[in-house]
C-alpha cells in the first residue's frame, strides 16, 4: 500500500519538507503525535514528528533534516515518489487546553513539531509566544507560518544573523524575568537544548513539557526501544510520551541512548554511497 | 515396530553461523517409513490433542497410500498454515502426547509429516482456493497473526468479507517479528498469507487500530470485529541498568532481526548491536530464539540464565537441544540482581545471585529462592530479557465497555465474545502469551461464533 509524496522542497539548506498523501493518518491526526515511514523493502523505520496535517485535503507533512542513510536517501525522492509505508498517527496527542499564556520553543527542525502545536494552543484560547531559533538565518525555517500563527514570535540564531544573538533559551528567560505570567512552556528541539532549557525553567516553577524522539522500531509499544527515563520510572515514548514532564525526564540517558548506533550510522552510509558509485549513480 | 525417524538437521558447527533452517525437512521415503508406523486407532485420540482438530489418522492414510495431495487436502481442511504448523507446533504436549505409541516414548512424527505435506505442496505448486458467493456480511480482524489469520481464512471460507488490520508493514505478526528465520522461514509465512487473500481476505497493513480508528468506530462500520491483537508488550525486570545501552527486550532484538533483517545489516539499514559475551534472560522458546539468534550474529558466548531448573524450562525440548547442541551455555538456577554499568552508559555485565527449588507454586511449578551469598559476575557486553510479554493496552483506548481482567487480557466466553456486542477475540490477547497453534484453535472457536452469528 504505498504512499504518494506529493510536494518536496528544501526549506533550508538539508532541510526537507515533504506532503504525503495519507488520508487515513490525516484524519485522526492531532498535534504531537508522530508517524512511522519506510522508504523501501530494507528501510529502516523512521518516526518523525507531524509537522502539518490536512484532513480535508488528506495530506500529512513531515520536515527532515538530512542526517543518516535513511534522511538522505529521502532527499533524493521528489513529488510524485511513493514511501513504501507511512504509519500513524502514533503517540499521546498534546495535552492542549486554555491555559492562559504558553511559550512554544522550537530549535533548528524541531520547529516543525511545534507549529500544529501553536495552532492547536492559539484555537484552544491561549496566547501563544513563540520563540524559535537555529545555528543561523539559513537554517531558521517556518518563520513566516509560526509568526502567522502565533500572537508573538521571537527569533533566535547562535550566530547573530537573524533576531536575538545567542539561544532561545536565553529569550524564554528574558520573558520569564519580564514578569509576564506564564502557565507553560514546550519545547522541541534537539535533547541538548530541551535539556539546557529544563534547567533553565525549573527554578521559575514553570510546567515545562519536552517532546522527547529517541531510537525505536516499531511505535505501538512492543519493543521497548524507546525506552526513557520519567520521574525514575522507564516509559516507553511511543505510547506514554512522545510528551513529557521536562523537569522529570534523564537527558543524560536519553542522549546515550541516541548515540548507540553512531558507527553502524556511518558503515550503512558507506555501504549506501559504495554501491550508489558501483551502480554509477552519482 | 520400527523406529521414529528422525529429523535431518543442519550441521551445528555450520548452523551456527548461518540463518538458513535448521531442520531439512523428511524425505520421501523417511516420509512413507514414518506414515507405515500410525496403527490407525479406531478411536484416534491424536486428534483431542488438536487446537485445529486436524483429521491426523485421515492425512496420514492418504500418505500410506502416496496420496500426498489428498493428504494436504486433508489438513488444509481444518489448518489454514499447515507449513507453519508443521514447524513450530509443540507437537509433544499435543496431538504426539496422545499417540497411543507415545507411552513407549516414540509416537508418530506428525508434526514433521504435517510439514512434509504442506511443503510437498509448496514444491507441486498451490492450488487456489476457490472464493465462495459473498454472504454481504462484513467482518473486521485486527491483527495478522496466527489467530486473526486463521479466523479470517475461516470466515472467508464461509463468504463473509474479511477485512484484517495490520499495525506492523507486514503480516504474521509474531511469524514474522518473532521467530527466527532458522525455525521459520520468512518465504513460507509469506506463502501461507498469501493463500489467505486469494480466500478474498483484504490486508491492511501500516493500520494502528486505537490510533487511527477506534475499536467504537470499526463495530459501527462492520458487522462484527475479530481481536487477535496479540500479546506484545515486553516485560522488563525492573532491575538496576535495564536502561542501559546493550540491553534489549527480546521483543526488540528479535524484531530488528526478523521483520527488519538486521542480520543482513548493512545490506538492510536497520542495525543491531552484535555482543561479544550476549546474556538472554529467560527459559521458554523466545528465549531460545534470541541466544541462537545472537550466536549466529558473531557471539563468542551466548548465555541463557534461567532462575529455575532443567526440567523447568518452559522451551520445547527439541529448541533446547539445538541450542545446547550449537553451544548456547545453560546457566541455570541462576537469577539476575543487577546489570553492571561499563562506559558510556554501556552493559559491563551481570550480577547474577544463585537459586534453589523450594515449594511448588500456583502454577505446580517449585519456586526459585536465592540463595544468600552466592552473587557473582558473569561478564557482559548484551543482555536480552526474554522473561514474558503482556497484551497491548493501544487497542482499548477510546472503547468503554471492553472488559479486561487484572492482567490486562480480554475477557471472553467460551466461543471467544468478549463483553461487547459483535466484538470477538482469540490468542494471546486473551490468554497471555501462549503457543502459534492455541491462538489459532481461538481464531478458529471465534470463527465458528462470528459465523453463528452472523447467520441470525
Amino acid at each position: 500500500m504505498p504512499y504518494q509524496i506529493i510536494e518536496k522542497k528544501e526549506i533550508a539548506p538539508s532541510v526537507h519538507m515533504m506532503k504525503i498523501k495519507a488520508p487515513d493518518v490525516a484524519k485522526a491526526a492531532k498535534a504531537g503525535q508522530f508517524i512511522i515511514l519506510r522508504i523501501d523493502e530494507t528501510s529502516e523505520r523512521v518516526p518523525l514528528t507531524i509537522a502539518d496535517f490536512d484532513a480535508t485535503e488528506g495530506t500529512v507533512t513531515i520536515i527532515f533534516q538530512e542526517m543518516g542513510k535513511t534522511t538522505k536517501q529521502l532527499a533524493k525522492m521528489s513529488s510524485s515518489d511513493e514511501l513504501q509505508d507511512f504509519v500513524g498517527p502514533l503517540g499521546t496527542p498534546a495535552d492542549v487546553r486554555e491555559l492562559g499564556t504558553v511559550i512554544l520553543v522550537g530549535g533548528g527542525v524541531g520547529i516543525a513539531p511545534v507549529y500544529p502545536q501553536v495552532k492547536a494552543y492559539r484555537e484552544a484560547g491561549n496566547k501563544v509566544i513563540s520563540v524559535i531559533g537555529a545555528r543561523n538565518e539559513s537554517l531558521l525555517i517556518l518563520e513566516d507560518e509560526m509568526r502567522a500563527a502565533s500572537d508573538e514570535l521571537h527569533v533566535a540564531t547562535d550566530d547573530g544573523s537573524k533576531g536575538h544573538h545567542g539561544f532561545v533559551t536565553d529569550v524564554v528567560k528574558n520573558i520569564l524575568d519580564s514578569g509576564e505570567k506564564v502557565a507553560r512552556i514546550v519545547v522541541i528541539g534537539p535533547p541538548i537544548l530541551m535539556k539546557v532549557a529544563a534547567g533553565m525553567t525549573e527554578p521559575y516553577g514553570v510546567e515545562t513539557i519536552v517532546s522527547l524522539n529517541p531510537i525505536m522500531i516499531d511505535g505501538t509499544g512492543m519493543c521497548g526501544g524507546c525506552r526513557v527515563s520519567v520521574g525514575g520510572e522507564t516509559k516507553f515514548a511511543c505510547v506514554d510520551g512522545p510528551e513529557f514532564d521536562a523537569h522529570k525526564v534523564d537527558f543524560n540517558l536519553l542522549m546515550s541512548r541516541l548515540a548507540l548506533y553512531r558507527s553502524e550510522e556511518s558503515k550503512c552510509q558507506e555501504n549506501h554511497d559504495h554501491k550508489c558509485t558501483c551502480r554509477g549513480e552519482h | 515396530m520400527s523406529d521414529r525417524q528422525a529429523m535431518p538437521l543442519q550441521d551445528p558447527k555450520k548452523r551456527a553461523q548461518n540463518f538458513n533452517e535448521v531442520a531439512l525437512g523428511y524425505t520421501d521415503e523417511m516420509t512413507l517409513a514414518e506414515a507405515s508406523r500410525c496403527l490407525e486407532c479406531k478411536n484416534p485420540k491424536c486428534v483431542d490433542g488438536c487446537p485445529v482438530n486436524i483429521d491426523i489418522p485421515g492425512f496420514i492414510s492418504c500418505i500410506k497410500a502416496e496420496d500426498f495431495d489428498g493428504a494436504i487436502e486433508t489438513i488444509k481442511l481444518t489448518n489454514a498454515l499447515p507449513a507453519v504448523c508443521g514447524r513450530v507446533c509443540p507437537q509433544e504436549v499435543q496431538c504426539e502426547e496422545l499417540c497411543v505409541l507415545a507411552k513407549k516414548g516414540k509416537p508418530v512424527a506428525i508434526g514433521r509429516l504435517e510439514r512434509f505435506c504442506a511443503d510437498y505442496e509448496k514444491k507441486r505448486g498451490v492450488t487456489p482456493p476457490v472464493r465462495p458467493e459473498s454472504t454481504g456480511k462484513t467482518v473486521a480482524v485486527i491483527g495478522g497473526g496466527p489467530a486473526g489469520l486463521t479466523a479470517a481464512a475461516d470466515l472467508a471460507k464461509e463468504g463473509h468479507e474479511v477485512t484484517i488490520y495490520e499495525s506492523l508493514h507486514d503480516t504474521g505478526g509474531v511469524l514474522t517479528y518473532g521467530i527466527p528465520e532458522f525455525r521459520l522461514p520468512k518465504a513460507i509465512v509469506k506463502e501461507e498469507v498469501e493463500y489467505i487473500k486469494q480466500l478474498g481476505v483484504d490486508v491492511k497493513v501500516d493500520y494502528v487500530i486505537g490510533k487511527i480508528k477506534t475499536l467504537d468506530e470499526l463495530r459501527e462500520e462492520f458487522d462484527a470485529v475479530f481481536l487477535g491483537t496479540g500479546a506484545g508488550l515486553p516485560k522488563f525486570m525492573g532491575i538496576e541498568g535495564e536502561n542501559l545501552n546493550g540491553v534489549y527486550s527480546a521483543n526488540e532484538f528479535l524484531t530488528r532481526v526478523n521483520l527488519m533483517k538486521a542480520y543482513q545489516f548493512p545490506d538492510y539499514d536497520t542495525p543491531i548491536k552484535r555482543g561479544k559475551n550476549v546474556i538472554v534472560v529467560g527459559g521458554g522458546n523466545v528465549a531460545m530464539d534470541a541466544a541462537r539468534s545472537a550466536l549466529r550474529l558473531g557471539a563468542d558466548e551466548v548465555s541463557i540464565v534461567y532462575r529455575r531448573g532443567e526440567d523447568e524450562l518452559p522451551a520445547r525440548k527439541e529448541e533446547i537441544e539445538n541450542a545446547k547442541e550449537e553451544g548456547i551455555v545453560f546457566r541455570l538456577l541462576t537469577n539476575p540482581t543487577r546489570i553492571l554499568e561499563g562506559e558510556n552508559m554501556t552493559v559491563n555485565g551481570v550480577e547474577c545471585i544463585k537459586m534453589e527449588l523450594g515449594e511448588p507454586d500456583d502454577s505446580g511449578r517449585r519456586s526459585p529462592v536465592a540463595v544468600e551469598g552466592s552473587e557473582h559476575v558473569i561478564p557482559a557486553d548484551i543482555v536480552i530479557i526474554a522473561i514474558g510479554t503482556s497484551p497491548n493496552p493501544m487497542i482499548f483506548s477510546g472503547s468503554e465497555g471492553l472488559k479486561t481482567n487484572s492482567r490486562g487480557t480480554i475477557v471472553v466466553d467460551e466461543s471467544g465474545k468478549t463483553s461487547l456486542d459483535n466484538v470477538y477475540a482469540g490468542g494471546d490477547a486473551v490468554t497471555g502469551a501462549a503457543t502459534v497453534i492455541s491462538a489459532m484453535g481461538a481464531g478458529k472457536v471465534a470463527a465458528k461464533a462470528i459465523n453463528e452469528y452472523l447467520s441470525n
